[in-house]
């Protein structure tokens, strides 16, 4: 599904312009009728698919069943612009600053899988090539965007968890937990980062009981549940939960992450990976451990999209070694997917044999991961 | 970055040698790195054979005639790409490794410490100061790795299938067969250890570790100048070995020769490891005079319980008091015999291990068996005649849990790689 790199045009720039301030870029002389996305359970229509470079405006609309989301990828799958979360019958804009290149617009019905993909060409004239620093910082905005997607989208499905915690709705609290934790392991890094946080958030029982505190957050709820069967004096924690995430995406939207903790993100993701979802020690309840699994790699993938014009630039055989090494985990992965729900095999139904080949993967793309920072840092 | 390179890396632990003088004496203290301790002398203590490098390069692999070392480790590969091409590089990677290892320097260009701050360290860093202590580097290869994915197929050697299943054999999948092996041995664990993680970590994503085994405490003595050290049962293992000096029994035995079976193995040899549990409590509540006739040998002398001293000749005929063989029919040292074996000889090469205990509270300890032959067949025909309740009167002490064969390669030129017969 990736872009061939030869119809791409040079590094992007000044992407990240302004996601609020544009409306003027409807009037384009050059397109005579609305950008439109139709998307539906099984198709995904872009209106236009020759755009002129600046400022596009997609209004997506879905017509289908299942949320979907629209994503406006770049070679490598390197994020554009996405809106997230689409509900049956909603619109909502998608505004995005498009250099002169060859794109991909996705639509994700049921938010899985690697999308409906359709060609967009943009011409007319090439960005101007930007120095290294500036091509950190349009790395940097550009995972900002996508932390923002995730974000919004976290606060969301957190909610609504949050919500079925407090009425008691046992099964509801059970589907939503790792679909809320999707949003949430995507983008850990940026928790990661607030030291007081992320523990009573995402904490570990025990942990909790050595540091003699309150065991709180994500996996307090999910003991609960899975173990007691009911939402008993969960109301507290679940309150709880909500606040800290909504506090944690403030944070993160203040102090974005720079290109190199970003680099260095991508790797402490496939940590993550390597130590506590492939041991199942994250979801020792739910063993709702490869809903987690996918979103860390999501994660990793996204950065690495963001930061793909440094390394292209600095170690293209780093780059392809990596586009290798992530679609290998994938092939390895989704196959534990059932595509039509979005859910994942639990983590107990794994074979040892199953689980030391995603094992392997995992760490055959870890060691050319692991060599990013240092890239990016002498690009600095 | 194909190219073979030798570049020293900023640490070398062959120019701390050097330093101390020619090689011939070593660093007595690690820790006298030269990396982060360069004003201080190490202090020079005594000459020390084990501690210097042992060569890489020659008709045959190093590790296998070599003076056995003290300590093992053992790791078996199962290769993960589907590519014949990164399976080359993958050699010559390894092969470029361990040139740099086995002369006691860091893994890669920059080394440990000498690389930028932001990339994780070329090589891991825990030989840092070390001596090379003898460490050698020996590789086989299964004989899954000539199934259908490599284009080997036609290559495999005829000797090179699965060993046949012996009486009493209990191996679990998880310790048996795997396309690649790695023996790495040293007198010093940590640089044995060190050698075999930094081979793991440069094969991610061309092979992925089925089984490692740490080894202490040689079994058997390879050269005539080693003391027959002891097994965990407390009896001298290895006197009858074949031993280096011995050339005619080496090429008679462990080499193989040219007509044998494919040019590409000529100067290479199979290698056998076994895996074995020892009981080691219900052994040790035996009486000595138990004990010492199912080995056929004295414990503490490792004379043959027909008389004699250690490296005396056993005669299999004389009888005891009782009428009965002095060295019991069903004893390990009878069966396991040139004389009852139709002259079929082996070099093992073994190490005892320990994996702390398990939950019962006995140890997990035994034999980790490697022996060196010319012919898997060698060794099939000795251990059929031990295996069994009804043969050696041993088994009812061991059993055998993990398994594997492997073709060895002919030794490395100085431009070439391992496995470079087979696979260029």
């Amino acid at each position: 599904m990736k872009l061939t790199p030869h119809s791409l045009g040079p590094a992007v720039g000044a992407l990240a312009l302004a996601l609020t301030t544009l409306a003027a870029c409807a009037d384009d002389p050059a397109e005579s009728g609305d950008l439109t996305v139709s998307a539906s359970d099984d198709a995904c229509k872009v209106s236009i698919t020759d755009l002129d470079a600046g400022p596009q405006t997609f209004k997506v609309t879905n017509s289908g069943s299942k949320v979907t989301e629209f994503y406006v990828y770049a070679e490598g799958d390197r994020i554009m612009g996405e809106v997230e979360n689409v509900g049956p019958g909603l619109s909502r804009d998608l505004v995005v600053d498009l250099p002169k290149g060859e794109y991909e617009g996705a639509c994700k019905p049921g938010m899985i899988g690697d999308g409906i993909r359709q060609t967009i060409n943009v011409t007319g004239d090439a960005a101007a090539p930007l120095s290294d620093s500036e091509e950190l910082q349009a790395a940097a905005d550009s995972y900002s965007r996508y932390v923002k997607s995730q974000s919004d989208a976290l606060i969301v499905k957190t909610t609504e968890f949050v919500d079925a915690v407090k009425a008691g709705d046992v099964d509801e609290a059970k589907a939503l937990f790792p679909v809320a934790r999707t949003y949430w392991e995507r983008i850990e890094p940026v928790a990661e980062k607030f030291g007081d946080l992320d523990p009573i958030t995402d904490g570990r029982e025990p942990d909790a009981i050595a540091e003699g505190v309150d065991f709180t957050g994500w996996h307090r709820i999910e003991k609960q549940l899975w173990v007691e069967n009911n939402t008993d004096g969960m109301d507290t924690y679940a309150d709880q939960l909500l606040t800290n995430v909504k506090e944690i995406v403030k944070l993160g939207q203040e102090t974005p992450l720079t290109a190199l903790e970003l680099a260095q993100g991508s790797k402490g993701l496939l940590d993550e990976v390597a130590t506590g979802k492939i041991t199942g020690e994250e979801d020792e309840f739910s063993h709702t451990d490869l809903w987690d699994f996918k979103a860390n790699i999501e994660g990793s993938q996204a950065a690495i999209a963001s930061l793909r014009p440094v390394l292209e630039e600095q170690d293209p055989a780093l780059v392809k070694q990596l586009d290798t090494e992530f679609a290998a985990l994938d092939t390895e992965l989704n196959q534990y997917q059932d595509t039509s729900t979005g859910d994942w095999v639990f983590y107990d139904e794994l074979t040892p044999d199953q689980v030391k080949k995603l094992s392997d993967a995992v760490a055959a793309l870890s060691e050319p991961i692991s060599k990013v920072a240092a890239v990016v840092a002498a690009s600095a | 970055m194909t190219e073979p390179q030798d570049r020293s890396p900023v640490v070398s632990r062959r120019k701390l040698l050097g330093a101390a003088g020619a090689g011939a004496l070593i660093a007595g203290a690690a820790g006298a790195g030269a990396g982060y301790a360069a004003g201080d002398q190490p202090t020079a203590v005594r000459a020390d054979p084990g501690a210097l490098p042992v060569t890489f390069e020659g008709k045959h692999q190093a590790g296998i005639v070599t003076p056995a070392q003290d300590r093992l480790y053992f790791s078996v590969l199962d290769v993960t790409t589907a590519s014949r091409g990164d399976l080359i590089l993958l050699m010559q990677d390894w092969t470029r490794a361990a040139r740099q290892m086995t002369a006691g320097n860091d893994v890669g260009e920059l080394g440990a410490v000498g690389g930028a701050p932001y990339a994780p360290p070329e090589d891991t860093g825990e030989a840092l100061g070390l001596p090379p202590s003898n460490l050698t580097i020996t590789v086989g290869f299964g004989p899954s790795l000539f199934d259908d994915r490599f284009g080997l197929a036609d290559l495999r050697p005829e000797r090179l299938g699965d060993l046949p299943t012996f009486a009493g054999d209990r191996l679990k999948p998880e310790l048996t067969g795997g396309d690649l092996v790695i023996q790495a041995c040293a007198n010093d664990p940590q640089v044995a250890v060190h050698a075999v993680r930094n081979l793991v970590r440069i094969a991610f994503g061309r092979a992925s570790v089925r089984y490692s085994q740490m080894g202490f405490g040689r079994t058997s003595s390879t050269s005539s100048g080693q003391v027959t050290p002891r097994n965990l049962f407390g009896f001298k293992d290895g006197t009858a070995n074949i031993k280096a000096e011995e050339a005619k029994t080496v090429d008679d035995f462990v080499w193989v020769q040219p007509g044998d079976g494919p040019d590409w193995l000529v100067g290479g040899s199979y290698l056998v490891a076994r895996k074995i549990d020892m009981r080691i409590e219900t052994w040790d509540r035996e009486a000595l005079s138990g004990q010492e006739g199912i080995i056929g040998r004295a414990k503490g002398s490792g004379g043959p319980l027909s008389g004699g001293d250690e490296f005396d000749p056993i005669d299999f005929a004389v009888k005891g008091d009782d009428g009965e063989p002095a060295i019991p029919l069903k004893s390990h040292v009878r069966l396991a015999h040139p004389d009852f074996n139709d002259g079929v000889q082996i070099l093992r090469r073994g190490y005892n291990f320990v994996d702390g205990s398990n939950g019962l509270g006995q140890l997990s300890a035994g034999l980790f068996f490697i022996s060196y032959q010319r012919d898997p067949e060698q060794f099939s025909t000795i251990q059929r005649s031990l295996a069994g309740s009804n043969n050696d009167l041993l088994n009812e002490y061991i059993v055998h849990v993990g398994s594997g064969l492997w073709a060895c390669p002919p030794g490395v030129t100085a431009d070439g790689f391992w496995g470079d017969t087979l696979l260029s």
